[in-house]
């Protein structure tokens, strides 16, 4: 139920992204969602991808510092209030959110998301007929 | 004013007739308490009767920062364990600190020393003595209380840290002599400025600076901005501690207690003693310890000596400046760091590759450490998707690296292959501090 994010360690100098993007690039990969967890000294470059085992690999080849982590991408609604509703059930199940991320795609807008608790997770997914996407889904999305 | 006229003006010849006689002595106390120093003696095929004269000390066998580490903890230790009455430790290069014992004896003659030092530098009993270097195993604060104690003037057990604290004592006790490595010093004074405190407000009038190098510029801004006279102080735990040397109101060199410490200066490539004036490494003998002597110990530090009587009436042999090492070690907020403690702390760990860059800096006049690794690309897995799992991992680098340096260094993880290859030793290392 969950799908792929890649984590790269970036640190705060330049070229140190471009360098990132380059080697995803040669290898044909497409973004389709990221966020930069930044800090003082380096960021953490969470990405959403067409084929992240692949990509996984590309960077790694490049010595890149990138790991795959497993997260949520859930599809709701194109409307106001949908992200609340969504983010309360796993509230009112007692589950934390450690960090969330949405782009719109094809009139739908996408949450991607880490829980501390994903076996629950999944049956909160489940229980409320939530929509979440699949890492098959992604390829055929990009 | 002299503390101990007798010794430190003593003539030339009888000097030398002192540090003879006192060789013979403790190389024979060597030979037959320390197996290390029997065998290397033996191995040279010197028996301690071979020793006689000050002249002879070019025979005996040097001694390293290594062999203190290969006979860690106690196997210099000449002295009975009963006879010990204290031990301090400072930094080895690698792994185990260097430690050393002292008898009651050794704690008189250092406090001796230090007494020497601090009337050179003008102290009397009616001093108020602030003493701020570190207490415990760093030797810098408790040889300086002792010494501070010995002379009979009130000592003010500050320490390190809890500066507003201590200015507030400054103030309010008219504490008049300050002993801090010279950058506490300036960071005094900006504490100083920033409470608003006046120079005119207190009433420091000497300061004895030492454990990490300083400059002349450093010197005049310090006693600019306290209103102080302030005093160079040399010394090392594995000869004795602070007051190995000083300086006296002239201020030209800092006179070696040569009726305890034997200097040399020596060819640091050759090993060959170097003639009086050229600049080489200092090696110590030390001629009365009973605790821990050394023979020959090579300090690393670079320098020279200058012989002579000094215009302060004083005959004691005085040694120039440091003028820098023979080895990579650093000296850090007055605590000696080599690059290889920090190896053996990054090799210990699996998440890092095998390379690592120390940054030195010194911000608002206290030196900074940072440490730079590299995450081994495995070790990189999939729960470092947050910047709170990447700061536990320094963390917990830093906690090592804390518990072997005895000072706080910042951890900076650095991307696989981003950190040059080393070429060399001193290549681990950037000192942006100019000294």
């Amino acid at each position: 139920m969950t799908v792929h994010q890649l984590s790269i360690f970036i640190e705060n100098r330049s070229g140190t992204l471009i360098k990132v993007l380059e080697a995803l690039k040669q290898a044909g990969i497409q973004i389709i969602a990221s966020t930069i967890a930044d800090t003082a000294e380096y960021g953490i470059y969470r990405l959403i991808c067409s084929e992240p085992m692949r990509a996984c690999e590309e960077l790694k080849k490049a010595n890149v510092a990138v790991a795959l982590s497993d997260v949520f991408a859930i599809e709701i609604d194109d409307q106001p209030g949908r992200a609340a509703d969504a983010v309360k059930t796993f509230s009112e199940a007692g589950i934390s959110i450690a960090y969330m991320y949405s782009f719109l795609l094809r009139g739908k807008g996408i949450l991607v998301f880490r829980t501390d608790d994903n076996g629950k997770a999944a049956s909160v997914i489940t229980a409320n007929n939530l929509k979440s996407i699949s890492e098959s889904d992604l390829s055929g999305l990009a | 004013m002299i503390w101990n006229p007798n010794k430190e003006c003593m003539s030339r010849d009888e000097m030398s007739a002192l540090q003879g006689k006192r060789l013979h002595k403790i190389v024979e106390y060597v030979y037959h308490n320390v197996p290390f120093y029997r065998n290397k003696l033996q191995e040279l095929d010197i028996r301690p009767d071979d020793i006689q004269t000050i002249e002879d000390i070019k025979k005996l066998p040097f001694t390293t920062k290594k062999d203190l580490r290969d006979n860690y903890p106690f196997g210099l230790q000449a002295a009975p364990q009963s006879e010990i009455i204290r031990v301090h430790a400072s930094s080895g290069t690698t792994g185990n600190p260097t430690i050393v014992g002292y008898t009651r004896k050794d704690i008189g003659v250092w406090s001796e020393c230090m007494a020497r030092c601090l009337t050179a530098y003008g102290v009397t009993r009616n001093d108020i003595f602030s003493v701020a270097y570190g207490y415990g195993l760093f030797t810098g604060g408790l040889g300086a209380h002792y010494g501070v104690e010995h002379l009979g003037a009130s000592v003010i057990p500050a320490g390190t840290g809890n500066t507003e604290k201590h200015l507030k004592l400054i103030r309010d006790l008219g504490i008049t002599g300050l002993a801090c490595t010279p950058s506490y010093a300036l960071y005094l004074a900006e504490t100083m400025d920033k409470l608003g405190i006046r120079k005119e407000d207190i009433k420091l009038r000497v300061g004895a600076f030492g454990a990490e190098p300083w400059t002349e510029n450093m010197r005049k801004e310090i006693e600019e901005r306290l209103g102080l006279k302030g005093y160079n102080i040399y010394g090392l735990s594995e000869v004795m501690g602070p007051s190995v040397s000083y300086e006296c109101q002239i201020q030209h060199g800092s006179h070696i207690c040569e009726d305890h410490f034997y200097p040399e200066i020596i060819n640091p490539t050759t090993l060959e003693p170097l003639p009086a004036g050229q600049t080489g490494e200092l090696v110590f003998t030390t001629l009365t310890k009973e605790g821990m002597p050394v023979l020959r110990y090579r300090t690393r530090d670079l320098c020279s000596l200058m012989p002579g009587t000094c215009d302060c009436g004083r005959t004691s042999v005085r040694m120039g400046r440091i003028e820098g090492r023979s080895d990579d070690m650093l000296i850090i907020r007055g605590i000696n760091v080599f690059p290889s403690q920090v190896e053996s702390v990054v090799l210990s760990m699996p998440e890092f590759a095998p390379r690592y860059m120390l940054v030195v800096d010194r911000v608002n006049n206290l030196d900074t450490l940072q440490v730079q690794v590299e995450i081994r690309q495995e070790f990189f897995t999939g729960v470092f998707d947050t910047p709170a799992a990447v700061d536990q991992l320094e963390k917990k680098l830093a906690a090592k690296l804390k518990s072997v340096l005895s000072i706080a260094a910042k951890v900076q993880l650095k991307a696989p292959n981003t950190i040059e290859r080393s070429q060399g030793k001193s290549a681990h290392v950037i000192d942006k501090r100019k000294l």
